[in-house]
């Protein structure tokens, strides 16, 4: 075996070891994980939030409020859209998570009915599986709503949903692909309301810029935008009123494990009692318009609310 | 696991025929949008890769242009034309143009430079003008990798078509975006299915045209590879023997 060959060799050697330890590595870095491994230091208690903007800046206001009253807390943040990571908080894994109290009682039970904020939050209390829990909602509600233009609202005069059959004509509706079989969806404006509606366009953003856009060139007439959205703001959008209650109310809500005692409830208690609507829209809008990063928004807004 | 039976089943449903929105005329927007994107790429496309063929200039600038749109991201760029344009069939054109040039563009020039010089040399000896030279022997020399070219833009566009539905109600990617969100995976998997038998489809047709265009003159010139079979036996060239020692 000649010196180059051996060099070879090494180097190989090297690269193989390399490559497991940094394999080993990922493996005890499994954000999912951290379930089994965290059950030793009963202290320590899991964060997770949905890949949503608004969804994060809420779980960093939870980490940084538990932080501040003496928990260690893991961040397992932007973990996905609720399908992925509804298993994972029924399964314990998670022991702190920001939800809408709507949305998560219909992804628990599809049969829910709607209703008032405390009926859909203590729906949601009983749908909830064995070993989790709501604690208290906030104010602060960020739900589905159809939104027009404020131009489109004044030409017709509209205030809620059943004002939009003063609409003479026809309404092209744009949001994602599922909200054409939604409940709330064109479906229901028909069936409840009897508007027509004459065509849906399917955008993919959830209701963010390309939805809003396309709502300001006129290609839509209506869409599907978030209530806390800071682009209903500042782009003059109106969200229709709901007095029927076609959409759920979505409050913000922690579901806690039972690792959270009562002394962590009542600190994510304290901060859900300062969370409101407005503040929750000027949350969003440091994140969209002035692009600052979740935690500086959480420790800036946890200071300036004095709730510590 | 049984998502493939499901999404086969899916397939063979009539009530996903029912129009508007049936499998068929999903079918045919997707294959309208991938025809007309490759018609917007090639006309761009080709007659710049000709001229780089031809002149041998810009080679330089055309490999690191080309590479360059190729690392675009498609979904990005069509966010941000979207954005610009509204929403509609513009910008997944625009995007998907951009996406299919640099494989027209670099099947268009290798065309024309795979040609052997002397040929071209000989074209322009017999008293040929450089039109001619183009039209007469580069064009038709280059055309099996032009077609090699826009075969592989054809691939990546028919698959990459699906985005049409991020911004518009067309083509088969309205399936895919339906079935994720409703987490109806037997509609996700069968619409990725038939993107998948579009493209082996579209793929069977230009592996038959790539081989029909190579010219007459070429495959009865070709001279025959008398290096594939040997000349002699193995056994007769062996290696020394070296004596005395072990390796």
């Amino acid at each position: 075996m000649n010196t180059a060959k051996r060099g070879r060799l090494a180097l190989i050697g090297a690269v193989a070891v390399g490559a497991v330890v940094a394999l080993s590595g990922c493996a005890s870095g499994d954000p999912l994980d951290g379930g089994d491994a965290g059950s030793g230091d009963s202290e320590t208690l899991i964060v997770g939030s949905q890949d949503y903007y608004s969804n994060e800046i809420i779980a960093e206001i939870y980490a940084q409020a538990l932080e501040e009253n003496g928990f260690t807390v893991d961040r397992q943040f932007r973990i996905g859209q609720r399908e992925v990571y509804l298993p994972d908080i029924e399964a314990g894994k998670i022991d702190v998570f920001p939800e809408y109290t709507g949305s998560l009682l219909q992804a628990l039970d599809e049969d829910a009915a709607g209703g008032t904020s405390d009926e859909v939050h203590t729906a949601l209390g009983e749908a909830l599986p064995e070993g989790l829990r709501v604690l208290d909602a906030a104010e602060a509600s960020d739900q589905n709503s159809w939104t027009v233009t404020q131009d489109f609202a004044d030409q017709y005069e509209l205030t809620d949903l059943a004002s939009l059959e003063n609409v003479t004509e026809p309404m092209t509706v744009g949001g994602n692909s599922e909200l054409e079989t939604r409940p709330y969806g064109p479906i229901a404006l028909k069936e409840k309301y009897g508007i027509e509606i004459a065509g849906f366009v399917p955008v993919e953003d959830s209701g963010g810029p390309l939805t809003v856009k396309a709502l300001v060139d006129g290609d839509i007439q209506l869409a599907n935008i978030y209530t806390a959205d800071p682009n209903i703001k500042s782009n003059s959008l109106i969200a229709l009123d709901d007095p029927d209650g076609l959409f759920f109310p979505d409050n913000v809500v922690p579901v806690v494990s039972e690792k959270v005692d009562d002394k962590a409830a009542d600190v994510l208690n304290t901060v859900s009692a300062a969370l409101t609507t407005d503040v929750l829209v000027d949350l969003n809008s440091e994140s969209v318009n002035d692009k600052k990063s979740a935690d500086k928004i959480a420790a800036a807004w946890l200071k300036e609310a004095a709730i510590f | 696991m049984n998502f493939f039976l499901d999404a086969i089943a899916w397939i063979f449903d009539p009530a996903n025929y029912a129009e508007p929105g049936g499998i068929v005329s999903r079918l045919l927007e997707h294959l309208l949008f991938t025809f007309v994107t490759l018609v917007f790429a090639s006309v761009i496309a080709i007659p710049l890769g000709y001229l780089i063929g031809h002149t041998g200039r810009g080679r330089g600038f055309a490999i690191a242009g080309a590479g360059g749109l190729r690392a675009l991201p498609t979904l990005g760029l069509l966010t941000l034309v979207a954005l610009w344009v509204g929403i509609g069939l513009e910008a997944p054109y625009v995007a998907l143009t951009i996406l299919a040039i640099p494989p027209i563009l670099a099947g268009a020039y290798t065309g024309f430079e795979a040609i052997e010089r002397g040929t071209i040399d000989a074209a322009r000896a017999v008293g040929m003008s450089e039109g001619q030279i183009v039209a007469k022997v580069e064009v038709p020399l280059g055309l099996p990798l032009l077609i090699g070219g826009i075969r592989s833009a054809t691939l990546q566009v028919v698959a990459t078509a699906t985005l049409a539905a991020y911004v518009a109600d067309f083509g088969l990617g309205r399936y895919l975006f339906a079935g994720l969100k409703t987490r109806d995976y037997a509609e996700m998997l069968g619409g990725s299915i038939l993107v998948i038998l579009l493209a082996l489809v579209l793929e069977g047709i230009f592996a038959l045209v790539q081989r029909l265009v190579v010219p007459r003159g070429v495959i009865a010139g070709r001279p025959e590879d008398v290096r594939a079979r040997p000349i002699r036996s193995r056994a007769a060239t062996g290696t020394p023997v070296t004596e005395g020692r072990s390796s």
